[in-house]
């Protein structure tokens, strides 16, 4: 049977805030163990949570990104779980009335074309600490740092259909929280968690099957790949007639594949409740329209007006706008040189080729829009051809100047001067009767061909500066 | 509403709270006791009532953003049963 898959994210972003969500420890990554839990995020007896500012704004941000109602009146609410890396034996979070409602992602997909995802909603929470079971003697060790770091969860509706989708959502949810500037969005440290919730059912059926969660998978390759195992697993057990079991998965990388998380499910009943220590929190409209007001251009914006305003296509619109950084960069090389394909070709190809093999970000490029720029230009005004662009953009990457400086210093301009170029025509006829006689011999259609061996002759001698034009011109003159 | 021992049982066990065997009946009958009372009010007609998160009549105030803790990790450590490498130590949980 034909099985169509049904997938919901649940993304665990952590807010880009230098204090905690209810105290004011730091939030730093990577500090000595227990040197930034307080005695709020320790639990001790008395203390009370004090609502973060920031963390309010940036879920507020996040929302108005997706275009979702705000709630003007949200509330925390306690979910009750025992585990030593919650202190309070609770986590505060928000259930009934959650600080961002029902909004909308567009997504690009490689092909060209674009989906739209629901976003069921987005929360409020604190994160928990972190449990190390290596050997303490037969103990877990507890590290509190984490524990009350603000969180914004955002949970999609089931309308992811297959693992490139699900990449491509979070792609664009990493672009769009990393241009609003709530999240460094950075995988590898935990800021962005992705829970994945997957079912089968037959192709063509509108019902929900059995869905397995798979927890906590931290990068886009392994999103992916936990889908795809996942898939063949309840494709593998429903082909058998059997039924798929509502439980917590967990993706081994090693291994590929997805395995049970609890042995035996403890029901998950969390017993919520208003959390009483915190009130609930009023957003007016004032303030929604001031944070909107802040926004800058967004990824999806960006794109648009990329496509429009340079005629790129939504591949490369997309390519070009996914970080505000190289956006900004290729804005800058297409107003330095004039030509905006140029430019998008440039960065896409060259420089973005060059810093993926050094394994560089765009900040951390060697050569500045307006040199590219500056490169680009000496294409266009015809003082170098593209191949000898491409070693002067060696030559740039190294560090040894602008493109002028190093078309100066190593003789590179290209020769249109038509004295010298004819001069070297000559020589090459002289040199190449052979060729010359074929040349002669053989019709209008072939000639065209054949005229290609002393375009590349004088190409040779000039050390590729000829100009290519006008070599073509001298050549179909001289040779008749 | 009922409520079976076996229900009473299961909320203890999330609860963290041990109930003796011998006490288990009479915790039973108690808050069997106390949904009574929840039935009662259950037939009130609230429905023009709006759900209150909390019975204060005021709003969150907001902090800012600021980092106003130090770190006092020694006095923490000092009150707690058993650390090690700066973490608290537990008794082992795996998942």
């Amino acid at each position: 049977m034909a099985w169509e898959s049904v997938i919901g994210l649940e993304v665990h972003l952590q807010l880009a805030t230098v204090s905690k969500i209810f105290s004011g420890a730091p939030t730093t990554f990577g500090a000595a163990p227990n040197t930034q839990a307080c005695a709020v995020d320790l639990a001790m007896p008395g203390m009370l949570p004090v609502l973060n500012a920031e963390a309010v704004r940036c879920a507020v941000k996040f929302g108005l990104g997706i275009g979702a109602q705000i709630g003007h009146r949200s509330v925390f609410d306690r979910k009750n779980y025992f585990y030593p890396d919650l202190p309070k034996g609770y986590q505060i979070s928000q259930f009934e009335a959650p600080i961002v409602g029902r909004g909308e992602f567009e997504i690009a997909l490689e092909d060209g074309s674009t989906r739209s995802i629901g976003i069921t909603r987005a929360h409020l929470e604190e994160d928990a600490g972190k449990s190390l079971h290596e050997d303490y003697h037969g103990c877990s060790g507890i590290d509190l740092n984490r524990a009350g770091t603000p969180l914004l969860e955002i949970v999609t509706d089931p309308d992811i259909r297959n693992a490139q989708e699900a990449v491509a959502y979070l792609k664009a949810l990493h672009s769009l929280v990393t241009y609003l500037g709530i999240s460094d969005g950075d995988m590898s440290q935990g800021s962005m968690r992705c829970d994945i919730n997957i079912s089968l059912r037959p192709a063509g059926t509108d019902t929900l099957g059995t869905r397995a969660e798979i927890k906590n998978v931290n990068s886009f390759r392994f999103v992916e790949k936990a889908i795809a195992c996942e898939i063949e697993r309840q494709s593998d057990i429903l082909e058998d007639g059997g039924e798929v079991v509502q439980e917590t998965r967990l993706y081994d990388a090693e291994r590929d594949e997805t395995r049970s998380m609890r042995s035996k499910e403890v029901a998950n009943d969390y017993r919520y409740f208003p959390e009483p220590d915190l009130l609930p929190v009023v957003i007016d409209d004032d303030y929604i329209e001031a944070v909107r007001a802040s926004l800058p251009e967004l990824p999806v914006e960006k794109r648009h007006r990329f496509a429009a305003q340079y005629g790129l296509s939504t591949y490369d619109a997309g390519v070009l706008s996914d970080s505000r950084e190289l956006a900004d960069y290729f804005e800058a090389v297409a107003a330095a040189c004039g030509d905006a394909k140029m430019a998008a070709n440039w960065v896409q190809v060259e420089l973005l080729g060059q810093l993926n093999r050094s394994e560089l970000g765009i900040a951390d490029s060697p050569v500045s829009a307006a040199d590219l720029g500056g490169l680009i230009a000496r294409i266009l005004d015809n003082s170098i051809s593209g191949k000898i662009a491409k070693q002067v953009f060696e030559h740039m990457w190294q560090g040894q100047g602008s493109a002028d400086e190093i078309i100066e210093a190593q003789g590179l301009k290209q020769v249109s001067d038509s004295g010298a170029l004819e001069a070297m025509v000559d020589q090459v006829i002289a040199d190449n009767g052979a060729q010359v006689e074929q040349y002669l011999a053989a019709d209008e259609g072939k000639r065209k061909k054949l005229i290609g061996f002393f375009v590349g002759q004088v190409m040779k001698v000039s050390k590729g500066q000829a100009n290519p034009k006008m070599v073509n011109e001298l050549l179909a003159k001289k040779l008749t | 509403m009922a409520i079976d021992q076996h229900e009473i049982e299961k909320i203890a066990q999330l609860a963290r709270i041990r109930i003796a065997d011998d006490q288990i009946g009479e915790v039973t009958a108690r808050i069997a006791e106390i949904l009574g009372m929840v039935d009662r009010l259950q037939a009130v007609d609230t429905a023009a009532v709006e759900p209150m998160a909390n019975p204060l009549d005021d709003t969150q105030r907001l902090r800012p953003d600021a980092v106003t803790e130090e770190n006092r990790r020694e006095d923490f450590q000092a009150i707690a049963p058993a650390v090690e490498d700066g973490l608290y130590l537990v008794p082992r949980v795996i998942d």
